[in-house]
């Protein structure tokens, strides 16, 4: 009896593959490729390779717009992660940033877990230890019951994964907001260390060379995982539960450790993680990029149900699993070193040249496609976009009067869940194992020290998605800068970064509109920065019953030190030190925290980004940090001037600050104004001639706004005493917002 | 001092402890897998934090039937010194090596900050280079440190002055605020009688360098070390 009979798969019609996801004309154009009708194994696997997650269809002619080379990249987009040199002597860091939204928001837990497990495998795929994780997170307002549902499984699954792993989880950031409502964002990202000449790629080389089946065994769940998240949402959404992947954070660990020791021999030729449409995806990127061919014999694959057939063994998403070609003849020695972590490794194919993956079961060929054709040739759209007419009225700023008591919205602005500390997130990850977290959580940046040496890296996450949504092409420059900013202010230079493009349904015009012109405004900022995309992930169809969330095209970028200890902390450090302003403060508050949370008005176009600017704070951050000039640095964002001052005196010290502005700004617009380009300085007044020099040096205007002092929080405009409060009361309010709501 | 780290699978302090002792240290330092016996003439064991085993069925609870642990037992009981940090601590009890029990945090989430120390008894082989009642800052990263114990062990461990550590606030008092995780008596490290195995939740190996937040760890490590001899 053939595999077909014995298994009764249904039959092969445009009806099947549009329940897998493929459209009309696509199925047309499978058939044509191949010249005949697929069969139902077959389907399944081009379906998968052909969703959005995995072909990246309407996103691909746009990406390519990214700069993607500097002289300092190893290895730019294409790969499981992007990589770049840290100094001369080979050192590199590898890094990348994943959605896992749609998953996380039918189980928060395993959702957000097996989105870390996955990025960390992307990693120490490439032969790299991990050595810092972060997350960019996205949910509804707390005050809804099931937003905190989420958010509470979203965080414990995190931590239950990264803490067990036992990587840091440094970082982050997270955003409230009513459009994630139906759509939280997880956006999971993972560093690792890697010398030069120790990087592993995806490669399947060898003609007879062995392909070898290594980590946790398969089972159903996550089956056709990458189509679901190609979808929208909608009340049938949480039956799709089962297509959630459980994760064993305590399996990858045992996974990178027998990997790592592996890759210090000379036995394997390539290696690829399962990540996204399991085995399929693994083995044909594999095969394509090497021009080879794979022969799988599927009833080998180490198995955990009973019953299970190639379809579902191809289209599985179990975690913790990892595919590899190793050299004919070293099959035993890479057995061994499994067998020492207590992990499958399992010989079930071979390298073959004609081109093609073929799939056995009990030495019946089941499957047979030709793997360059499906990985490289999955369909490439240029859908129409065009400007919403909605975007007129979302750009005019409304006038709004200004609150009597300036001290009241700081206070609000302060307990605002995106704005109050993230205290009650981050105790709950581990991030200091490794003792390389010279920076703790709350600061800009995070800052690791590598391989314990002087050399180190900065890392920061960034998308106001506010700003996306009133103007994506500056919104798209402001994530680019920001991070950038935040990383420089950390005192390290902006070398390249990762990105996580989550939008709506791209089939929409104005959506698409959204995502192509936030790529483009990231990658003009990219440029003039000189900041590459290494590596990314693009999530669409981010909509729940047609509503979209706003653009969110979440940056992570990464910069380097020759020495940490010239690294910079956000808190004020001393009293009677000078405090400076960098850049102006213009009292510009369209798409500000304060104009959406204190008047109800998500509106007004967003701030404009000048990246030449930018690009001079950059310069000027690391040659001040150089010359360790700063004591504390702080950039100004959501919240505007008064918030970043407050959140300087928040570093557990009591130290406080006296501010004396001297602006014809409206006081609120002064205070919560959100333009670009600030950065607040602590400088040692002994210090004062020398960073107004370094100042006029890159061409920046620089003004004195006052000093530290102790306990209160003081801000006068002219003669007008706006603010004065004490730092713990302040602070008090800061710090437990989070944690009170979510008692 | 020759040390020995303990590599469980899912250890994950393992290259921590490795690197202070190595390192910052001085000592001659090798890693000991879980399933080996030979503890390679050794001063001092280190049971690591992480999650040995992944922490199924109880944090430290299967780490217990190791091949290791089973040497390690023997080497306590004849003197050797063993040292045990968070999941370690575990272990100790676990193991029997230590009294008392391990449960998960009060506030039922892992937990991952600095906290203030009191060194209740500086008269270890262990804390010699701090002084009784010094208050330090060691950062604590786990779920399951509420450390309990019987009526008449916590009197045999008060008598005994076998409580090493103590969550205090600022001044020094040990009181119900400044307890992270519900630890009876605000318990955060403990000796056995002998004086020669301590078991404690926080982890001293991240702070025992200048660039971190504190260096108050240092002294932990130095301590042994000095009471060993022979390291740098």
């Amino acid at each position: 009896m053939s595999v077909y009979e014995k298994f009764g798969f249904p039959e092969v019609t445009a009806e099947a593959a549009k329940g897998m996801g493929l459209s009309a004309s696509e199925f047309d154009g499978v058939k044509k490729l191949l010249g005949r009708m697929p069969n139902y194994i077959e389907l399944g696997v081009i379906s998968s390779m052909y969703s959005e997650h995995c072909s990246y269809k309407s996103s691909r002619i746009h990406l390519a717009k990214f700069p993607t080379t500097a002289p300092w990249v190893v290895q730019g987009p294409g790969e499981n992660a992007g990589i770049i040199e840290v100094d001369d002597e080979g050192l590199c860091v590898c890094f990348k940033v994943e959605s896992h939204n749609h998953p996380s928001f039918i189980e928060p837990f395993q959702g957000a877990a097996t989105g870390v497990g996955g990025i960390l495998r992307d990693v120490f795929t490439m032969g790299a230890r991990p050595v810092a994780a972060m997350n960019s997170l996205r949910f509804g307002k707390l005050d809804k019951p099931k937003n905190r549902q989420i958010f509470e499984g979203v965080v414990a699954g995190i931590s239950h994964y990264g803490n067990c792993f036992g990587v840091p989880t440094v970082g982050g950031e997270v955003y409230f907001n009513s459009c994630y409502d139906g759509n939280p964002l997880v956006n999971a990202f993972a560093l690792g260390v890697v010398q030069k000449e120790n990087i592993y790629l995806a490669k399947a080389e060898g003609l007879g060379n062995p392909v070898i089946y290594v980590g946790a065994k398969t089972g159903r769940d996550g089956i056709h995982g990458a189509t679901m998240a190609s979808e929208e949402f909608n009340e049938n959404s949480e039956s799709k539960r089962p297509n959630v992947q459980i994760g064993d954070p305590f399996k990858e660990k045992l996974l990178l450790e027998a990997c790592l020791e592996l890759m210090k021999t000379d036995y394997i030729v390539g290696i690829q993680d399962m990540g996204a449409a399991g085995l399929t995806s693994s083995s044909f990127e594999m095969a394509s990029k090497s021009g080879s061919g794979v022969r799988l014999d599927l009833d080998m694959v180490p198995m955990r149900e009973k019953g299970m057939n190639p379809y579902e063994i191809m289209l599985s998403e179990s975690q913790e699993r990892m595919l590899m070609v190793a050299k004919k003849g070293y099959e035993d020695k890479v057995k061994a070193i499994f067998d020492k972590w207590d992990l499958d490794a399992v010989v079930i194919g071979e390298v073959t040249n004609d081109g093609y993956v073929r799939l056995f079961w009990d030495g019946e060929e089941v499957a047979a496609l030709e793997a360059a054709p499906l990985a490289d040739e999955a369909p490439k759209y240029n859908r129409p976009y065009v400007r919403g007419e909605y975007m007129d009225e979302l750009q005019r700023l409304p006038k709004v009067e200004s609150p009597s008591n300036l001290q009241k919205v700081l206070e609000d602005l302060l307990a605002n869940e995106t704005i109050a500390s993230k205290r009650w997130v981050w105790n709950q990850y581990d991030h200091m194992v490794r003792v390389g977290t010279v920076q703790l959580p709350g600061s800009d940046a995070a800052v690791i020290r590598l391989n314990e040496s002087e050399k180190g890296i900065a890392i920061s996450s960034d998308c106001n998605s506010r700003y996306c949504l009133l103007n994506p092409y500056e919104g798209g420059k402001a994530a680019i800068a920001e991070s950038a900013r935040n990383v420089a202010v950390s005192g390290a230079r902006p070398r390249a970064f990762t990105n996580c493009l989550n939008f709506g349904n791209p089939e929409k015009p104005d959506i698409m509109w959204q995502f192509v012109s936030a790529v483009e405004g990231m990658a003009e900022a990219a440029k003039v920065l000189e900041t590459p995309a290494i590596s990314g992930n693009v999530s669409l169809y981010n909509e729940t019953e047609g509503k979209p969330i706003h653009p969110t095209p979440t940056i992570v970028m990464v910069g380097v030190f020759d020495d940490v200890t010239k690294r910079i902390g956000s808190y004020f450090t001393s009293m009677e030190s000078a405090v400076y302003l960098l850049g102006e403060n213009t009292g510009y508050i369209g798409g500000s925290e304060y104009l959406a949370s204190v008047h109800g008005y998500e509106r007004g176009d967003a701030p404009e980004v000048d990246l030449e600017r930018e690009k001079n704070i950059i310069d000027f951050m690391c040659d001040a940090a150089d010359k360790r000039l700063v004591k504390a640095a702080h950039d100004v964002s959501e919240g505007g001037l008064a918030v970043a001052l407050c959140e300087m005196c928040f570093g557990g010290e009591n130290v406080g600050v006296n501010i004396k502005l001297e602006s014809g700004i409206r006081s609120d617009a002064l205070l919560f104004g959100e333009n670009h380009g600030r950065v607040i300085l602590e400088i040692d007044v002994n210090n004062a001639q020398a960073i107004t020099d370094l100042a006029e040096k890159y061409n920046l205007p620089i003004s004195k706004i006052g000093r530290t002092c102790s306990g209160l929080i003081e801000i006068a405009n002219k003669s007008d005493k706006v603010i004065s409060a004490k730092v713990a009361d302040l602070e008090k309010i800061w710090k437990n917002s989070i944690g009170d709501r979510m008692k | 001092m020759k040390a020995g780290v303990v590599v469980f699978p899912g250890s994950n302090c393992d290259h921590d402890c490795y690197h202070v002792l190595k390192h910052v240290i001085g000592a001659e330092t090798v890693f000991l897998w879980h399933k080996d016996t030979d503890l390679q003439g050794v001063d001092l064991v280190v049971f690591p934090g992480g999650f040995s085993y992944g922490d199924y069925l109880r944090c430290g609870a299967i780490a217990k039937f190791s091949p290791i642990v089973s040497e390690v037992i023997k080497f306590a009981e004849n003197g050797g010194h063993v040292l045990g940090i968070c999941n370690g601590f575990q272990v100790l009890t676990e193991s029997g090596l230590l009294p008392g029990a391990l449960m998960r945090n009060r506030g039922l989430k892992f937990k991952c900050e600095y906290v203030n120390l009191r060194v209740d008894n500086s008269d270890t082989p262990y804390t010699n280079m701090y002084a009784d009642g010094e208050v330090i800052r060691i950062p604590i990263a786990h779920a399951d440190g509420n450390y309990y114990i019987d009526e008449e062990g916590m009197k045999e461990l008060e008598e005994n002055n076998q409580i090493v550590f103590r969550y205090c606030d600022d001044n020094g008092t040990a009181e119900d605020d400044s307890n992270p995780n519900g630890s009876l008596g605000n318990i955060a490290g403990i000796i056995n009688k002998k004086g020669n195995v301590l078991g404690m939740m926080p982890h001293p190996e991240r702070c025992a360098e200048g660039i971190m937040e504190t260096r108050d760890g240092y002294f932990l490590f130095e301590s042994i070390a000095k009471f060993i001899g022979g390291c740098k």
